[in-house]
């Protein structure tokens, strides 16, 4: 048995079965985005439909609302794993927690991150969006909710064993995500004034190639923290 | 040193090393005070351009300056409870963290106190009070995490790992925060030239510096007995030391 | 000396609310954290001589029974 060949079975495996498990439970998948969707809503209407100011607002508006319904999901990352006891299984097994970890996160943003980016031109069109900028917010959220996702689950690998873990969760992960914010939304900002926004997103990336080798550590650690 | 240092591992020699310290920062704390104060309120000459004002400074400086310093104290003790697996660390990492988020908290009331005299706000988006703010949201984090957890050894290594991620955050988000600002800034902010201060103003305000550092140490210090004591409260040395005093 | 007379140094220069306020604040929140951890370690220390008081009352009950 080749072992690069049965890491990638592991992570294969985890990942398959996390991904399966939210599509049977379709609302899992849906309700954060319609979420995201009404909370976009919401904005126009208590600040005034002008043309003119949504697009102004819209980069934050969009990532902010992005913030919290990445957040709907993360507290169920761990939790039903946790309850079940197969988190103790994946910590048990010979493969190292950190790949099993990673698959997790992925599997978490592909359900949860990917289908706001492959939502995000309504959006755009929804906020008055001009094409451009249309463009940069899908970029960013393609580099900025990997990130979302790994930065939260370090909060979530905290907070499972606690029975109300859901609030915490949002106040410890909640500032980790400002400078993705700050980031995220001034590359959308530069873009609607036709200025190079690659600055921005060079450093979301680095930050997102940190992250991946550093969070699935941290994961790892608050979930043997969790479980024992 | 190792030899040296290991002993204090134990509950007990740390409790005691506890109280053979504290003598010397209630004292710096105490004097340095009281000199610092009193300097800096009636005997510091005013500022030119903000008048009696500025004499916020000798205790806005000293406490964002400990809030970060406490930050970091807490990041390394929680490091060396996480690697070396020593439980007094991690009882430090508790005792430090209320103690840092009063000084953040100072430091942030200080800061709105002064802002509005001279900015005509009580807040504004300035980068080093958004930074602030997000370190005293760190903290509320640590603290809160902690006294969530019912099974408080999970919770003190929970605490650790936060830190941890927290202080490996800090300088991105700071950085970022300053950017944000620099791309945001309105008009209406001057920067303080606090490079050519004048030494009647810099000597009391190091004087508080100090100080505030002794403040800093001496309530850590007894809350740290108190962590000790609770985590320690079955053991026949705290009986013992019960019964004595 | 800065300042001719109490109230001038009570007023600073105008500045007397804000500076105040910060130093009020300050050692409000100082004291307040210093006593409350005072307070929290008087309270342990009782709890354990409590604890111990009772553990000496069992025994006792337990040999008076036995007798």
């Amino acid at each position: 048995m080749q072992t690069h060949h049965s890491y990638w079975l592991a992570f294969k495996s985890v990942y398959t079965k996390d991904v399966t498990l939210a599509f049977r439970q379709r609302a899992e998948i849906v309700n954060p985005l319609l979420f995201f969707l009404i909370v976009i809503t919401l904005f126009p209407l208590a600040i005034g439909p002008e043309p003119a100011l949504l697009t102004r607002i819209a980069p934050g508006i969009i990532w902010v609302a992005a913030l919290l319904s990445t957040m709907l999901g993360l507290d169920k990352l761990f939790r039903d794993d946790y309850n079940d006891g197969s988190l103790e299984q994946l910590i048990a097994s010979p493969y190292p927690l950190s790949l099993s970890v990673l698959a997790k996160v992925a599997a978490h943003w592909t359900v949860s991150g990917l289908p706001m980016v492959l939502l995000a031109p309504l959006f755009a069109l929804l906020m008055n969006l001009e094409t451009q900028s249309l463009n940069a917010t899908v970029l960013t959220l393609l580099i900025g909710t990997p990130l979302l996702s790994f930065i939260g689950a370090i909060g979530a690998g905290l907070t499972v064993a606690l029975q109300k873990g859901g609030i915490l969760m949002s106040l410890l992960v909640l500032p980790l995500y400002i400078p993705v914010l700050i980031f995220a939304t001034s590359a959308i900002d530069t873009s609607s004034m036709s200025l190079a926004y690659g600055g921005q997103l060079a450093i979301l990336g680095a930050m997102l190639a940190v992250a991946i080798v550093a969070a699935p550590i941290a994961i790892s650690s608050a979930l043997r923290v969790s479980v024992s | 040193m190792w030899k040296w240092l290991h002993p204090y591992a134990k509950a007990e020699r740390a409790y005691q090393l506890c109280n053979t310290l504290l003598p010397y920062f209630a004292v710096i704390a105490v004097v340095g005070l009281l000199v610092g104060w009193v300097w800096g309120l009636a005997y510091a000459p005013a500022d030119y351009q903000q008048k009696d004002s500025y004499r916020i400074i000798f205790i806005h400086v000293p406490s964002a300056i400990w809030s970060m310093g406490a930050y970091s104290s807490m990041a390394i003790a929680a490091i060396i409870a996480l690697v070396w697996q020593i439980r007094n660390a991690e009882l430090a990492v508790i005792s430090i963290a209320p103690v840092g988020a009063a000084m953040t908290a100072i430091a942030l009331i200080t800061g709105a106190a002064w802002g509005k005299p001279m900015w005509g706000a009580w807040w504004v988006w300035d980068a080093r009070l958004t930074s602030e703010l997000i370190l005293l949201f760190l903290y509320f984090g640590v603290l809160s995490l902690y006294h969530a957890f019912e099974d408080k050894k999970s919770g003190g290594r929970a605490a650790c790992i936060l830190a941890i991620v927290g202080v490996v955050n800090l300088p991105i988000i700071h950085f970022s925060v300053e950017w944000w600002n620099t791309l945001h800034q309105g008009s209406t902010i001057t920067k303080f030239d606090t490079s050519a201060i004048d030494p009647s103003m810099l000597w009391p305000l190091l004087i508080n510096i100090v100080a505030f550092a002794g403040v800093l140490g001496v309530v850590t210090l007894i809350r740290l007995k108190n962590e000790i004591l609770r985590c320690e409260q079955h053991r026949p040395w705290v009986r013992e030391l019960v019964n004595r005093g | 000396m800065q300042f001719e007379s109490f109230s001038e140094f009570l007023a600073m220069g105008g500045y007397g609310f804000y500076v105040w306020l910060s130093f009020g604040s300050c050692a409000l929140i100082l004291v307040g954290i210093l006593v409350s951890s005072l307070a929290d370690g008087k309270k342990l220390k009782q709890a354990v001589k409590a604890q111990m008081a009772r553990e000496a009352r069992i025994k006792k009950a337990k040999e008076e029974s036995q007798a």
